[in-house]
């Protein structure tokens, strides 16, 4: 029997779908190439983020020319022409990519506010990029900026991006809104292609001797995926939009259950740091034998089988889930 | 095609584009025209016939004569670039080149030689000293003919083989802004004879047809042959003229050997060079329209002096003449161009009073008045001979008089003077303005920015002329239609409308409104506005750069309020020019620096306002320049020069033999900070950590009794001393106020936080201005309290600190991280110092006048210290050792001769006292005082010389102190001698790693990965091993420490290094603004320098031997950080990392292993397996 794993997602269609997801693994070249000979369907690449591009152009600025010049010194550092500042690396870095492999290679940005930086997704697009995610990675601590004024501030930026780019646009969110199904038609509307659900924010730690905050990043594990498995249920019948699921992927199986809430695609990255860029393939596989034995032929078939429209129970999904769960443990 | 450029840009683009090799050394203010080469050379930019010129920086400058003479010698065309004391240091090739006839072109920003006093600034001292070397001197006036004639040059040298030393004004010429006319290739090519080039690469060593050079001659031979040289000099001038007849054809421009300009029928004639000669054309002009038969004779080509030309060039009526020399030869019969007049004049037998005198030394000011007074001199029957013109001489009476006040600048020259931090941008913007007025005008343009010394808190004043006609003004601004002031704390401590012309308008940065700023302003200022009826606009450009996004970024600001105020272009024009200026010059920048610059242009004009007359003027007086307690010195001098009114001070004022006193920063309250620590004494530890740290002493912590709080300010803070002592002890911090630059550095060391609270710590940043008055109540109660006795504190750090700094308030970089080793070491043995100061950063921070960081305790003995040169520290400070040996050596025999009229215990504690620590200094000073004493009853000749070298007997403590560029390249030859001299002096090199003081030039101890000028790509040459080098020696103690890593390694370092009876050399690793990164975080970033294993600490104490120890130990333990962790927090790598990541990968992985490499290396060397090899005394 034959057994289609193809996948349309932010138009694009993808051999299969399982997706590289941004991280370190994407921000080398010769796990790029690891990474499509291990069957990636898609390669999200390491994240441009907005303070990398303000940062390191106002600190360059300050740190490499703002010092008063003295009658014996002008400035303390060369000034060549071929002395460009910005993150311009990351752009090669994109053509670069593009031309190492044949699958759609997506560019990252990672930003909250509208500014000058957003010119970087043109940049990006002109880079080679098959398409964009954006990622609103946002912790809100100002008491005096409502939900409204966060989500406006966000949604401003997603036009600001889909202005500046031809290319589909998919935006990263994490699961902290008020209304997700209201905030994801207000992204379809400023002309985002896709939702990926959902990213993960650095937890810190707090280092009880210094008295200092520690910055750390723990991976992801399976236990992660019912959040996202929740979401994409409820998203998956009521939008239009592509849908991926990032952070508890591990094994065929999550895989497949995120398909079956609804994802187009499913996004790797701690379970392939974890176990090396070949790890992909042994997902790939799992899912394979599984869709083999269990008879579908296609990723179609599959595909939101088990939304909030499709499932058997959707009680589940929503909040009587939950007293059902509370009861369980009398 | 027109250019906007200083001279150094200019003539560097020339030089570049013809030379094959190019070998420099950076010194100013020369150091720019290498730095374009190597800029032009690593962005790929060719000379005209298609190669990429090979720049190289050498460890001196006598490397770079060495490697230009070789380069020649081998067939290249070859320059270099230079001025003053590196000049000096060229000759003995430059006679060489000269010698061998060799066709070859040097460029030189003519400076001045350090004599009395070490000065940047120009006069031509350097090159007056090459006169008789056998190099052509080729001398232009101005910036347009810098470039010129820097191609003439070239030109004139391969045609006549005499090489050429081309010569213009250091600041004055080669840092002033003008636009000028450039040069394209076709011109380069139409200029240079490909014959000549031929004929030059010919003479080239090659095997394939050997000859040799560099002979030895004998007293048969050496004369004849030298004189064999004469055709070649007497062709010269002719060729030069020829070479000055093809330039007029190609460009239009003529020039002559000797220019005459002036009246028809001159009487008096002025003879000068450089860029006076241009002042005085101008002046020329002027008084010849009122009637004046007067003239200038400007000298080009100033070697070989062709005295026919000179004598042809002299106008027929001229009845008297007078030389003026920008250089001083005490003791000459007269200066040098005045003595070759003399002589040409005699040898045309032309009868003509002639008359010379000297002006403009160190950049000092020559004015179309003073031109005017010397002319006026010549008009007397008896004219002055040397004389001095620019200041006034009340000791030997040979100063002429001027006329401050004449102003003989025409009308619509547009002359706008900009008061500004060199923090601010304010030189930065001015440049933009004039290349737009440039741009968008037909208008001539002249920009000239003045520096103050200051590496914190600096001011500038820039200079900007527009003009209809060519700006022959090479002076200061006297009469400004246009002032504008960029911070508004200039107006207290500075003559602001000095310059201000009446009517002329005066623009300042005020956070006060139109309403209020009259009543916020000194009397004075109120009262000149009114009176001299100036347009008054205010601005508060502090909130609009805030409000976009740059704070403290005024200059943009102010830019638009010039552009709107001064009318010099169209407003709209003006505007456009300047968006699209911004654009340009912050492209590669980012674009968000370009936006924010942008915004705060066109949000300027909209913020501005026209401020009324005041009905009443303020009666705020300004506050006194120095306090009323400082010493008459102080007083009279420096307080003059801390004001900015240094010109006018007399001959008379000054010491003549460079002798300063020292402990003056304490009286220039320079009130750089806005914030200041504020500290909570319930939190506090007691470590005193923040006032290690402070790199300018103005944060400080004395022990003290409870009775000493009498009389305390109200707000002065006191607690429990927690370590021991007397009961009753109290502790205080206590910030200067006035003192403090607001770095930061010690609340980021702080490790004491409020637990329930721990942003809070025990010292945080607050603003001050509310709290200034209490604050100076504070620290002057804190000054006076006691002082700890130094001979019973511990040596560690807590207790170091509690001894008096005598190092403080340097002028050095908010954050800098050399001087808080000087400090420590000041606090450690400052009483008994004695510190030979290699020229650099700590040379200026700790010499450049007004006032002095050097201090002293209540009984007057503080370090006193001397700057030699930069080549030479070493030797210097050996030189004191020998000397004071020899003293000890002196007055042990008067002490033994005078020994049996003195107490026998007081003789036996005075010869064999234990001195090695504090109490036995102190012991021995006691013995001194009493030694003394005894001997002012005795009549002996003996008794008497022993008064005089009695205080010898106390041991005194030689240190040689410079950076890495002395240490590491120019004068390790130097310091490699005193290592192996066994001499008792102690090397703190202050290692940042980098030229710091001349702005980021490459060292040998630039790490790998380190962008520096000269190393654009980034330097892939590991840091050199200085400390190994001399442990080598095994009688070298050797420590390498970092301040803010391992404290207490620093300050064991430190006293071992001065117990250590031998040579010592300590490393220090020191932050610096040349790293690219946030000084505040210097000690993180220390951390994980010592921490990566890329700043290895340790100590190799040769006295271990003895007791049977091995001498290293490395004190920074195995590597815990990643190398690459370290140097992503610094610009200088992350600049490569930007530019080129795969290189930067390459470089990160490069100093991985060689500090992987290095690391073992010292590991192996600690274990070394020397027992059995000390058990049999071997020595090492």
């Amino acid at each position: 029997m034959s057994l289609d794993l193809s996948t349309r997602c932010l138009g694009l269609t993808l051999a299969n779908p399982l997706v590289a997801g941004a991280g370190p693994l994407t921000a080398n070249l010769d796990t790029i190439r690891a990474l499509e000979d291990a069957g990636a369907g898609a390669i999200v690449l390491r994240s441009l983020f907005e303070e990398q591009i303000t940062g390191r152009e106002l600190g360059a600025a300050k740190h490499l020319y703002g010092h008063a010049p003295s009658a014996e010194a002008q400035s303390w550092f060369p000034d060549v022409d071929a002395f460009a500042l910005g993150p311009d690396e990351y752009l090669e870095h994109v053509q670069r990519a593009r031309a190492a492999v044949r699958v759609p290679v997506i560019g990252s940005l990672n930003g909250t506010t509208r500014g000058g930086w957003v010119h970087y997704a043109r940049l990006i697009e002109e880079a080679g990029a098959s398409a964009l995610e954006l990622n609103l990675y946002d912790v809100p601590t100002d008491p005096a900026a409502d939900s409204i004024a966060v989500e406006d501030r966000l949604l401003g930026l997603v036009r600001d991006v889909r202005a500046a780019i031809s290319i589909p646009l998919s935006v990263k969110l994490s699961p902290f809104f008020s209304s997700l199904p209201a905030f994801v038609r207000e992204l379809e509307h400023a002309g985002a292609n896709g939702i990926v659900l959902f990213n993960r924010f650095y937890q810190p730690d707090i280092d009880l001797e210094a008295l200092e905050l520690q910055r750390t990043l723990r991976l992801s594990d399976s236990s992660e995926l019912p959040l996202r498995l929740r979401w994409l249920a409820v998203l998956s019948p009521i939008t239009p939009l592509s849908l991926q699921a990032s952070g508890g992927v591990h094994h065929g199986r999550d895989a497949l259950k995120a398909l079956m809430a609804g994802a187009h695609a499913v996004q790797l990255v701690s379970a392939l740091l974890q176990r090396g860029p070949g790890h992909l393939a042994q997902v790939l596989t799992e899912m394979r034998e599984w869709l083999l034995e269990h008879e579908y032929d296609s990723i179609e078939t599959l595909r939101g089988s088990m939304n909030l429209k499709r499932c058997p129970d959707p009680a589940h999904y929503e909040r009587s889930n939950y007293m059902a769960l509370l009861g369980s443990w009398q | 095609m027109s250019i906007l450029v200083d001279a150094n840009e200019a003539v560097a683009s020339v030089a570049h584009r013809v030379s094959d090799v190019i070998a420099i050394y950076p010194i100013t203010p020369a150091s720019s025209m290498a730095e374009w080469c190597d800029e032009w050379s690593v962005a790929g930019r060719k000379n005209i016939w298609g190669q990429i010129p090979r720049v190289e920086q050498l460890q001196s400058e006598a490397g770079a004569a060495g490697t230009v003479h070789g380069a020649l010698q081998a067939g290249a065309l070859a320059t270099t670039f230079t001025a003053s004391q590196g000049l000096l240091l060229m000759i003995p090739n430059l006679y060489k080149i000269a010698g061998e006839l060799t066709a070859f072109t040097m460029h030189v920003a003519a400076r001045t030689i350090a004599t009395h006093a070490l000065s940047i600034f120009g006069d031509h001292s350097d090159v007056m000293a090459c006169r008789q070397t056998g190099m052509a001197l080729l001398c232009s006036s101005s910036v347009q003919e810098a470039q010129d004639l820097a191609l003439v040059a070239h030109a004139a040298s391969l045609e006549s083989r005499i090489p050429f030393l081309h010569f213009f004004d250091g600041f004055r010429t080669s840092h002033e802004v003008h636009r000028i006319e450039g040069l394209d290739d076709e011109v380069l090519r139409g200029m240079l004879d490909e014959e000549a080039i031929t004929a030059h690469r010919a003479r080239a060593l090659t095997p394939e047809k050997p000859v040799i050079r560099g002979t030895a001659h004998n007293p048969d031979t050496y004369f004849q042959a030298r004189e064999a040289v004469n055709p070649f000099y007497d062709a010269c001038p002719a060729i030069v003229e020829r070479a000055l007849e093809r330039f007029a054809k190609l460009t239009g421009r003529r020039y002559r050997l000797f220019d005459y300009h002036g009246a028809a029928d001159p009487e008096r004639l002025l003879v000068l060079m450089g860029s006076g000669a241009e002042t005085a054309r101008e002046t020329v002009d002027w008084l010849v329209a009122r009637g004046e038969k007067v003239g200038v004779l400007v000298v080009r080509l100033y070697r070989p002096f062709d005295a026919r030309a000179f004598a042809a060039a002299l106008p027929r009526s001229i009845r008297s003449i007078a030389v003026l020399d920008r250089t001083k030869e005490p003791g000459a019969p007269c200066e040098p161009l005045h003595l070759d007049v003399l002589a040409a004049l005699v040898e045309a037998e032309r009868a003509v009073r002639v008359v010379g005198g000297r002006y403009g030394l160190s950049s000092k000011e020559f004015t179309p008045a003073m031109v005017k007074s010397v002319f006026d001199e010549l008009a007397r029957p008896q004219p002055r001979n040397h004389f001095t013109v620019g200041i006034v001489d009340d000791v030997t009476h040979l100063s002429l008089e001027w006329d401050a006040e004449l102003d003989i600048e025409a009308e619509d020259v547009t002359r706008a003077v900009f008061y500004g931090l060199g923090s601010d941008g304010t030189v930065g913007a001015n440049k933009n303005t004039i290349k737009i007025v440039g741009e968008e005008t037909d208008l001539c343009t002249q920009g000239y920015f003045v520096y103050d010394s200051k590496k914190s808190g600096s001011t500038t004043v820039s200079h900007l002329r527009f003009s209809p006609r060519p700006i022959r003004s090479t002076y200061l601004i006297g009469k400004a239609r246009f002032v504008a002031v960029s911070q508004p704390g200039l107006v207290e401590r500075i003559d602001v409308l000095e310059l201000a012309a009446p009517g002329a308008v005066f623009l300042l940065n005020t956070p006060h409104s139109p309403e209020e700023v009259f009543a916020s302003l000194p009397e004075d200022v109120a009262r000149g506005i009114v009176e001299r009826g100036l347009r008054f606009h205010v601005i508060d450009a502090h909130k609009v750069a805030s409000d976009v996004g740059l704070p403290g970024r005024v200059s943009t600001v102010m830019q638009g309020c010039f552009f709107a105020l001064s009318g010099v272009l169209p407003r709209e024009q003006a505007f456009a020019a300047a968006r699209r200026a911004i654009e340009k010059t912050f492209k590669r920048r980012g674009a968000q620096v370009v936006k924010r610059n942008i915004d705060a242009l066109e949000l300027a004009e909209a913020r501005m306002s026209a401020v009324p007359a005041p009905s009443v003027l303020p009666e705020r007086r300004r506050a006194a320049v120095v306090p009323a307690q400082a010493p008459e010195f102080v007083q009279r001098v420096s307080a003059a020069m801390i004001a900015g009114h240094g010109n006018l001070l007399p001959v008379s004022a000054f010491p003549p033999d460079g002798t300063w006193p020292s402990a003056t920063t304490r009286y220039e309250k320079r009130g750089l900070a806005r914030e200041t620590p504020v500290w909570d004494s319930k939190v506090c530890i007691q470590c005193n950590k923040c006032a290690l740290v402070c790199p300018h002493a103005a944060i400080r912590a004395k022990v003290y009794g409870a009775d000493d709080l009498a009389g305390s300010p109200a707000g002065f803070l006191s607690t429990t001393w927690k370590s021991g002592g007397e009961a009753n002890a109290r502790y205080s911090i206590q910030v200067a106020p006035d003192d403090c630059t607001g770095c930061g550095l010690c609340v980021a060391i702080c490790p004491a936080k409020d637990k329930s609270n721990p942003r809070h710590k025990a010292i945080d940043m607050a603003p001050l201005d509310e709290r200034r008055d209490g604050e100076r109540a504070n620290w002057d109660f804190f000054l006076e309290l006691p002082e700890s006795d130094r001979s019973e504190l511990k040596l560690d750090v807590k207790h170091v600190q509690l001894a008096q700094p005598l190092f403080e308030f340097s002028g050095a970089c908010s954050g800098c991280g050399e001087t808080p080793y000087l400090k420590l070491a000041s606090q450690m043995f400052g009483d008994r110092m004695l510190i030979a100061n290699a020229t650099g950063c700590s040379s200026i921070y700790g010499g450049n006048q007004p006032t002095t960081p050097w201090s002293v305790n209540k009984q007057g003995r503080g370090p006193a210290w001397a700057n030699s040169l930069f080549e030479d520290n070493a030797e210097f400070g050996l030189g004191f050792r020998f000397a004071l040996d020899q003293s000890v050596d002196r007055a042990r025999a008067l002490l033994g001769a005078c020994a049996g009229a003195l107490p026998e215990e007081l003789v036996r504690g005075l010869f064999e006292a234990d001195q090695s620590g504090e109490l036995g200094i102190a012991a021995q000073r006691a013995r001194v005082a009493e030694l003394r004493r005894l001997l002012a009853a005795h009549k002996t000749r003996e008794a008497r010389a022993l008064e005089t070298c009695a205080d010898h007997l106390v041991r005194r403590s030689v240190w040689i102190i410079g950076g890495d560029g002395w240490a590491y390249d120019i004068g390790f030859g130097g310091l490699d001698h005193v290592f192996s001299s066994r001499a008792d002096v102690n090397v703190l090199v202050l290692d940042t790693e980098v030229y710091s003081n001349t702005g980021g030039q490459q060292s040998k101890a630039t790490p790998i990965g380190a962008v520096a000028k000269f190393a654009a790509g980034g330097r892939s040459t590991g840091k050199k091993d200085l400390g190994l080098i001399a442990m080598s020696y095994g009688h070298v103690y050797v420590a390498s420490v970092a301040l803010y890593a391992r404290d207490a390694q620093v300050v064991k370092a430190f006293a071992e290094a001065e117990s250590y009876p031998g040579p010592s050399l300590v490393i220090a690793h020191s932050p610096c603004i040349a790293h690219g990164y946030d000084l505040t975080k210097s000690g993180e970033q220390q951390k994980l320098a010592v921490d990566s294993g890329v700043w290895p600490v340790y100590r190799f104490d040769p006295r271990r031997l003895d007791a049977g120890e091995l001498p290293l130990a490395v004190d920074s333990g195995p590597p815990k950080a990643r190398v690459a962790d370290y140097m992503k927090n610094e610009g200088r790598f992350q600049a490569i990392a930007m530019r080129d990541p795969e290189r930067y990968a390459e470089l990160v992985a490069l100093e991985e292993r060689y500090i992987a490499e290095r690391q073992a290396f010292h590991e192996q060397l600690a274990g070394l397996k020397l027992k059995s090899a000390i058990a049999q005394g071997a020595a090492l």
